[in-house]
């Protein structure tokens, strides 16, 4: 049977994606690049009996979403630049209170108003530690137009499989332009979600540690009524301060995601066999990335890419293992340094390490990546 | 026959946070008459509050219960209702919440008039962190913030409320205790946003700082200035000037938010 196909811009395809993975609640309030996600859902939420809603800022459209959440629904909110730094001390609540959803960040430049037209890489480090205390956190950065589709379902199955937020990354370039996918059938993708309590209401504990790292949670308005709270917490959901208690909360909620990790991680590699140099890039730029290896390769040389799917948790292993394999690590990112720092984290000196960043509001091209290549061997 | 407030407390739950004296206990008793009188079914209410005192309400009460951030309450109310609009819900929380940090969602809660029960405990103070001023602080007043007194004008909090497209509003005071579960049941049973607007006493950080020697100044002064609607519609404005109208300051039809949306469902549908 014929595919279906469509030409669909990244934050439609997003915006469909999404619908795929079951979602039926959108919180949002407009901001350039994103605001053809909300667009979207606005006209396709209420023809499946989903609900939209305008907010009136950033903050409202993600405690809309954590309230929407925590009845059953299958939430998103999508923002860029300012928004998501409006949004991110409730991002922490979902954290804390374990509250599935999806945040699309579709990053611009800044700081503050900054480039609200221009593409960007620079919320890497915020998408982990954007929001205070410790934390886990697990943010996906898809490159094109399929994959964005994709990986936003893959956000649903991650929110719901680990109760809690993640973030879809995109940027200007890839939330904006326009590919042809194909539309995958239902049943095509796996779906997941929550699964109720296996226990009955009274001996239900919304944190309770003895179903393992990731506690099943129940609905808001079904017979399991419980307590939800930001404050530090024991396995009944009240407020403590005991501090075995506290610690016991806060180490779960980080190993849930760190011991899941060959689970949560997804990176693609490409010419990585016998390449001597590597190049680590994300979304838009592993694209460039790409045109160069090929480029390169057809020149002679041993060249090749390197591309965190899963962006947080950061694939560590992988690219430790790799750093002992190459001559050196390129670092390509539309910023001025931040997965670098990550890079240099986890090879600890094992090759050379050399970045570029362009933060002009211009995407970093192949010829750029090439002339680094070129520098460095 | 008394009434029996234990079947809505949370077992093993208390003794609660609040002081001796404060007001917040009054009103979360009132809270739990009206809830009875109402006859909500317990897995079918929701109960959000964001952070203060006031907050620290919804913990002891056997709901499906949210204790938000600060000023938020409104805005996840509002994913609640939107998505389950056969539950009841209702939020709790102190002057500085609602109208400070979590005024721009308080006014827009109001416009879309969304089918919810807003308490709101004005203390005049942010009792939780010390008693710095809030926006209800009386002008003039002293807090930890304001040691000079307060420079800044008050906020009122009903008329906020009725501005912002509430369609009913009502105030009475922590004094008045056999009125607060009357108001709130009204409140509960109105198909709309419903804001009651409480005024209670912070001995601890508001009392103790302006000149209140005990709890009971305090209340005699709400006992003192308090003036019923029908009563202040005879009076002028500067007879007023000073004074707290009590009672339902505002109550009006107008289409709910989620019955609205539901019309737009339908006309999705219908394309
Ligand atoms: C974002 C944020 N800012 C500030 C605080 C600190 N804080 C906690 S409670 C509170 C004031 C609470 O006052 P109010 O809402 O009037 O409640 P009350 O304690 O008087 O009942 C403040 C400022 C916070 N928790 N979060
Ligand atoms: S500090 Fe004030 S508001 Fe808080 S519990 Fe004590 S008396 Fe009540
Ligand atoms: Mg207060």
């Amino acid at each position: 049977m014929a595919k279906k196909v469509a030409l669909l811009q990244g934050n439609e395809a997003c915006a469909y994606g999404a619908l795929y993975a079951g979602c039926d609640f959108f919180g949002g309030y407009p901001i350039t690049p994103s605001t053809e996600v909300a667009e979207v859902l606005a006209k396709e939420l209420p023809k499946t009996g989903g609900k939209f809603i305008q907010m009136e800022d950033e903050i409202a459209a993600m405690a809309s979403v954590l309230g929407a959440a925590l009845t059953g629904s299958k939430a998103l909110t999508a923002s860029s630049g300012p928004g998501i730094s409006l949004k991110q001390e409730l991002i922490g609540y979902a954290c804390i209170a374990e509250i599935p959803c999806v945040i699309v960040n579709v990053m611009r430049g800044g700081p503050s108003t900054g480039m609200p037209t221009g593409p960007s890489q620079s919320d890497i480090m915020q998408a982990r530690w954007g929001t205070h205390g410790d934390h886990a956190a697990i943010a996906v950065a898809p490159a094109s137009c399929q994959e964005i589709f994709s990986e936003t379902v893959r956000a649903f199955n991650l929110a719901e499989t680990y109760r809690m937020p993640v973030q879809v990354l995109l940027d200007e370039i890839n939330g904006h332009m326009r590919e042809r996918i194909e539309l995958p059938e239902p049943g095509e993708l796996e779906i997941l979600n929550r699964q109720a309590p296996p226990v009955s209401p009274e001996q239900y504990l919304p944190f309770d540690p003895s179903f393992g790292d990731v506690p099943p949670l129940a609905a808001f308005g079904s017979e399991y009524r419980f307590h939800i709270t930001g404050l530090n917490k024991a396995a009944d959901g009240f407020p403590t301060t005991k501090a075995r208690l506290v610690d016991a909360e806060e180490r779960r909620q980080i190993r849930k995601v760190e011991a899941n990790r060959d689970k949560i991680e997804k990176n693609e590699e490409y010419m990585v066999d016998d390449a001597e140099i590597l190049i680590v890039a994300i979304g838009t730029i592993s694209r460039s990335a790409r045109h160069a290896v090929n480029e390169l390769r057809k020149q002679g040389q041993k060249v090749g890419l390197f591309r965190p799917i899963t962006l947080w948790p950061f694939p560590e292993r992988r690219i430790a293992e790799l750093a002992g394999q190459v001559k050196a690590i390129i670092v390509p990112e539309m910023n001025l340094g931040q997965m670098i720092l990550e890079v240099e984290r986890v090879t600890k000196g094992a090759c050379d390490l050399h970045g570029i960043g362009r933060v002009d509001g211009e995407p970093i091209s192949p010829s750029q990546i090439m002339d680094k290549v070129k520098e460095v061997c | 026959m008394a009434f029996d407030y234990d079947k809505y407390l949370r077992p093993g739950k208390l003794p609660h946070i609040w002081c001796p004296g404060c007001g917040h206990g009054i009103v979360f008793k009132g809270l739990l008459r009206a809830i009875d009188a109402c006859e909500l079914e317990k897995n079918r209410t929701a109960i959000v509050s964001g952070i203060g005192c006031a907050s620290r309400l919804p913990g002891y009460v056997d709901f499906n219960t949210l204790h938000t951030a600060h000023g938020r309450a409104a805005a996840f109310a509002t994913g609640i209702k939107m998505a389950q609009p056969d539950m009841n819900v209702l939020v709790v929380g102190g002057d500085g919440d609602g109208v400070a940090i979590g005024g721009n969602h308080f006014i827009h809660a109001c416009r879309r008039n969304i089918d919810m029960t807003y308490v709101i405990l004005n203390n005049f103070i942010y009792g939780m962190t010390g008693g710095q001023f809030s926006p209800c602080t009386p002008t003039g007043d002293k807090a930890s913030t304001t040691p000079y007194g307060n420079p800044d004008p008050t906020f009122d909090i009903s008329k906020l409320a009725i501005g912002a497209g509430a369609t009913f509003v009502a105030r009475t005071t922590a004094y008045h205790a056999t009125q607060i579960d009357k108001l709130i049941a009204e409140g509960i049973r109105h198909k709309g946003m419903a804001i009651i607007e409480v005024l209670d006493d912070c001995p601890t950080t508001y009392g103790r700082r302006n000149k209140f020697r005990s709890v009971v100044d305090m209340m005699k002064r709400f006992k003192e200035l308090a003036v019923p609607v029908a009563k202040a519609a005879t009076m002028s404005k500067e007879e007023l000037e000073g004074k707290i109208v009590t009672g339902i300051l505002h109550r009006e039809e107008r289409p709910e938010y989620c019955e609205q949306y539901a019309e737009v469902v339908k006309r999705a549908q219908n394309l």
